[in-house]
């Protein structure tokens, strides 16, 4: 049975079960269908992005707002009292005295789980550092169930930084719930940690490690690519390279499957050439999109009004 | 007993005796149990021949009964170990170790973007064992370390 997500902390995608994940795309497909401009009238979202962020903040405010309710908050650290050494907890302690619900992004791991214990009120997860980016999570399933008509099943490769990536951990995560076919392409140095790949082994899940994308791309349904941060690389050269080789253009997509769509968390930067954009398999435009629906799906579930 | 069979540390009359610790662990453990702080005689035996492990550390503390999550602390760091509780010279009861399911206080989190490294709060890990090694987990960072990787304890 699924446990009302009424008055729940979304920290981290490990934090809900199979059959909440789907109750959550479920009132995230019916929001998109049916917009509920007075939902949560009389609601007011707190906005707390310790960090900058143009997406997840811009996303978050708009859902709130598009369900009729108010946004407080901020988008720079330095106007807050955490700029005067203000603990986290102190500052989540008040500000949950505010809000009804809060939505943050800071750039530490772990930060969010602490701010749920400094407040009765719902926090929504945006960000901890490198740890969990979890509705980014769902709105990528979303993505996938949208265009696949379907989440079980379904061949995915990962491409880009899968080493320090949160969305391709969180991704590979949720997945294992849905019986995949799971293919990690991504230079050596950047590869799946040893650890997600015994997860993955101990709950049976079929997967191979690649270089190169064009040994893949023609046997996924979802080809998820992630963008390769310079910072990364110890060597600079290293990094050049990998930058060059590590892109792909039209001429992957040669004989690739009817229903292949694309993905990307965006940005980007080098590794998804724009002339992609005009292809049926790109689909990374909508999927930012879709952020906006999970998003009030979740503000409209947690604060127990859907 | 022969003089050359003599013990390398004596019997106590009452108290606790951790024996078949791995060599190396006794004063990890010491820290742990924070025994040096509890003005108990302690006397504890480093690279002890043993039959078993070749070579293995021992803790003796007079007049101190451990606690079962005390126990399961030691637990943590060496396994295999022994602990018995001795009243009058003789064992008066065994502890049969077993690992903990969380730790709360006690390690630091390896991970300097860790919250629990930036705000004056507990730590909190989860206790997940190996095959090989035990690893714990941290409730915030989410991040795994195995034992060996944590250097640092807050006593």
């Amino acid at each position: 049975m699924t446990k009302s997500l009424a008055n729940r902390d979304l920290i981290s995608i490990n934090d809900l079960t199979k059959s909440e994940i789907l109750h959550i795309l479920q009132l995230a497909k019916d929001l998109k269908n049916k917009p509920r401009p007075t939902l949560l009238q009389n609601k007011v979202l707190a906005s707390l992005f310790f960090e900058p962020s143009t997406r997840t903040r811009l996303s978050f405010e708009t859902a709130m707002e598009r369900l009729g309710g108010r946004v407080i908050g901020f988008a720079d650290k330095d106007v807050t009292s955490a700029s005067k050494g203000e603990t986290l907890y102190d500052s989540i302690r008040i500000i949950g005295q505010y809000a009804d619900v809060i939505a943050m992004r800071h750039p530490l791991e772990g930060s969010a789980r602490r701010a749920a214990e400094a407040t009765d009120k719902p926090i929504l997860n945006g960000g901890d550092g490198a740890n969990q980016h979890p509705t980014q999570t769902l709105l990528d399933l979303f993505t996938i169930q949208e265009t696949q008509k379907k989440l079980t099943g379904l061949s995915t490769a990962m491409a880009g930084d899968l080493k320090y990536g949160r969305t391709v951990h969180s991704l590979t995560q949720a997945l294992m719930h849905f019986s995949p076919r799971l293919y990690f392409i991504a230079p050596k140095t950047l590869q799946m940690p040893e650890h997600y790949l015994e997860e993955l082994k101990k709950n049976k899940i079929k997967f191979s490690l690649h270089e190169k994308m064009e040994d893949v791309i023609k046997q996924v349904d979802i080809f998820y690519l992630t963008r390769i941060q310079k910072e990364r690389f110890a060597d600079h050269m290293d990094y050049e390279r990998v930058k060059n080789t590590f892109r792909l253009t039209l001429a992957h997509l040669t004989g690739v499957k009817k229903n292949l769509k694309i993905l990307h968390p965006l940005p980007r930067v080098n590794e998804l050439d724009d002339k992609i954009d005009a292809t049926p398999h790109a689909y990374y435009f909508q999927q930012a999109e879709n952020g906006l629906y999970v998003r009030q799906a979740l503000l409209g579930a947690v604060l127990g009004k859907i | 007993m022969t003089q050359d069979k003599k013990l390398l540390v004596s019997a106590i009359k009452n108290g606790t005796v951790i024996d078949h610790i791995n060599a190396g662990q006794a004063l990890k453990i010491i820290r742990f149990l924070n025994l040096a702080a509890q003005n108990k005689l302690v006397t504890v035996g480093l690279n002890l021949p043993s039959k078993l492990m070749k070579t293995k550390d021992l803790i003796k503390v007079e007049d101190w009964e451990i606690t079962p999550e005390e126990a399961n602390q030691v637990a943590l760091i060496a396994p295999q170990s022994t602990i018995n509780i001795i009243i009058n010279y003789q064992v008066s009861k065994k502890f049969a170790l077993k690992l903990p399911e969380k730790i709360e206080h006690l390690l630091v989190c390896p991970n300097p973007k860790c919250i629990t490294n930036h705000e004056p709060m507990d730590s909190f890990f989860y206790v997940k064992p190996r095959k090989q090694t035990i690893e714990v987990k941290c409730r915030y960072c989410e991040k795994q370390f195995s034992l060996n990787e944590i250097k640092d304890y807050k006593i």
